[in-house]
């Protein structure tokens, strides 16, 4: 099956900066796919280069087997792309506004599919409001609308829930997840990581213009053995023996890493011998965060620093 | 309709709904020209002829307006988009660099030729003037709009800041419009000047336009329309190979 997404070798240079260097990434078509990383990694430019707004300095992209250059204008109608930035044109409404944006894809007698994603994102009431006057959570509706007019298959969301309410967010994603479930493939950038733990199949984190991991969300957590589990303690101080097993200590809490639950028992006896009592205790799951965290901020890899 | 029409429908749209800036205050400050010019000029100067001298300036006049509102018309928008970033959702179509190329010229060429016929229609309610050829007033109206209109495209991408683009239009555009003519014939100029205007395009624009009027020119008319096209020829040139290679807007 063609893939939704097919990047090759691509590099991009910005005068001295080597913003993407060497970027080979397959998204399959109907997946949910979140690409991460810290600011400045290339996420954007990366978008960018898939949806046309910038061209590589090498390698090629394609779109459903759609070339972004020279195939520009089938690529770009298999492209739905919602910006990071809340751009709008102050000339017109949000009707208007959608309107134009079918034009521009050539597509007649649309009106029927306006309707539909105005009234899913719940616009229907600010459909012929000027969209100057919108909030700015309104205004990040219509560019989800602007980026569905022309029903395109393959969906890239850039942050599409920075500065976003809670409300709002969870309607946008409920949305999402149904286009996803209609077969369309989403690709989005994201700074909560449990957006993209939950939502996503799987996952790219990007450094520093490259992709340094690929995988299924379930892999890169199950990667991380062992456990966490978080102690306040009374007397608030932990016996030597489990010293060696402290990654932090702050705000009187201890987060101890143990390799199994059986582990637990251990805990509890070093406590008990040295007549320590436990006010509270949890147990952490790991999470995608902690994936990021250890990847964004070691040098190794995810083996390497797996405990 | 297809994605062409769209633009061109969206970029018509655009000047007609704030039409009270982009149409009546340019017609407004060329029948204030009119007034002003012609009252302290009327008894003292005749350019041509037979002709007195507020009619000879009533085409100029018109021209003058259209080609700087032609102009005014792609660069503000696009500059208006590029600065507020929603260029992208045309960039992001499939619309071809041929596409929004001509779709902005031929919005700038009828928001000329509106000013243009607003300005005529309103001083011909209080002036008589003659009409020698439409076809030549038509002609040289369409290919100084479309001229003004392709370089307020690489006026607008290029300029990043309205400072810029203002500019471009006080230091540039203003002057040349100014010394095309417009409120004398170049034949009354010193030689050293007369030369120089004959380097500047808006003076065949200009002479060309009221050729149409008065059938009276410093320049034969055939000569003006061919430096014109090749002017315009070479400026779509240039806009052409910058949204070919996304100057300034595809990164």
């Amino acid at each position: 099956m063609t893939p939704a997404i097919e990047i090759k070798q691509v590099h991009k240079r910005f005068g001295t900066l080597h913003a993407l260097c060497g970027v080979d990434l397959e998204i399959n078509a109907g997946e949910f796919f979140a690409l991460l990383g810290p600011n400045g990694a290339g996420k954007t430019t990366l978008i960018n280069i898939i949806a046309g707004l910038a061209l590589a300095s090498s390698g090629s992209v394609r779109v459903m087997g759609h070339d972004v250059v020279t195939g520009y204008r089938e690529a770009r109608r298999m492209l739905g792309v919602v910006p990071q930035e809340l751009v709008f044109d102050p000339f017109f409404t949000v009707r208007e506004t959608l309107v134009f944006q079918s034009g521009y894809y050539g597509l007649k007698k649309n009106n029927n599919w306006i309707d539909e994603i105005i009234h899913h994102l719940d616009l229907a009431d600010k459909a012929d409001t000027n969209m100057r006057l919108l909030s700015g959570g309104m205004k990040r509706r219509v560019l989800v609308a602007q980026a569905l007019v022309h029903k395109p298959p393959v969906i890239v969301l850039d942050e599409p829930t920075a500065g976003v309410d809670v409300e709002l967010r969870q309607a946008l994603w409920r949305f999402i997840k149904q286009l996803n479930r209609n077969g369309h493939t989403i690709v989005l950038t994201t700074h909560y990581l449990e957006e993209a733990e939950t939502l996503c199949n799987r996952v790219a984190m990007l450094k520093n213009g490259s992709i340094v991991v690929l995988d299924s969300v379930r892999n890169l957590i199950s990667n991380i053995s062992g456990h966490r589990i978080r102690l306040r303690l009374s007397p608030d101080t932990l016996p030597a023996a489990l010293q060696l097993l402290t990654i932090s200590h702050d705000q009187g809490y201890y987060v101890l890493a143990i390799e199994e639950y059986s582990q637990l028992g251990n805990v509890m006896t070093a406590l008990h011998a040295a007549q320590t009592r436990i006010l509270d205790l949890q147990i952490l799951q790991p999470d995608l965060e902690e994936v990021f965290v250890k990847l964004m901020h070691g040098t190794e890899n995810l083996e390497s620093t797996s405990i | 309709m297809n994605g062409f029409l769209t633009l061109l429908y969206k970029e018509l749209l655009r000047f007609w709904k704030v039409g009270f800036q982009t149409i009546f205050a340019p017609m407004l400050s060329a029948l204030l020209y009119l007034l002003i010019f012609s009252h302290a000029l009327e008894e003292r100067v005749q350019a041509y002829p037979g002709v007195t001298y507020t009619v000879f300036l009533i085409p100029g006049l018109v021209i003058m307006a259209m080609l700087q509102n032609a102009f005014a018309n792609s660069s503000s928008s696009l500059i208006q988009s590029t600065v507020s970033g929603n260029h992208i959702f045309m960039l992001l179509s499939p619309l071809s660099y041929q596409e929004i190329f001509t779709a902005y010229v031929l919005a700038s060429v009828v928001r000329g030729l509106v000013v243009g016929l607003g300005i005529c229609v309103v001083t011909l309610a209080f002036f008589e003037l003659p009409l020698y050829s439409f076809a030549w007033v038509f002609a040289f109206a369409l290919i100084g709009t479309a001229l003004l209109g392709a370089l307020g495209i690489i006026a607008g991408i290029w300029a990043e800041k309205f400072e810029q683009l203002a500019a471009l239009q006080n230091f540039i555009v203003l002057p040349l419009t100014f010394l095309s003519g417009v409120f004398y014939t170049i034949p009354s100029l010193p030689p050293f000047w007369r030369e120089l205007s004959y380097m500047n395009p808006f003076f065949y624009m200009v002479d060309g336009f009221r050729y149409g009027f008065f059938r009276t020119s410093d320049v034969s008319p055939y000569l003006s329309l061919g430096i014109l096209v090749a002017w315009f020829l070479a400026v779509s040139w240039c806009t052409l190979r910058m949204l070919k290679a996304g100057y300034k807007i595809r990164k």
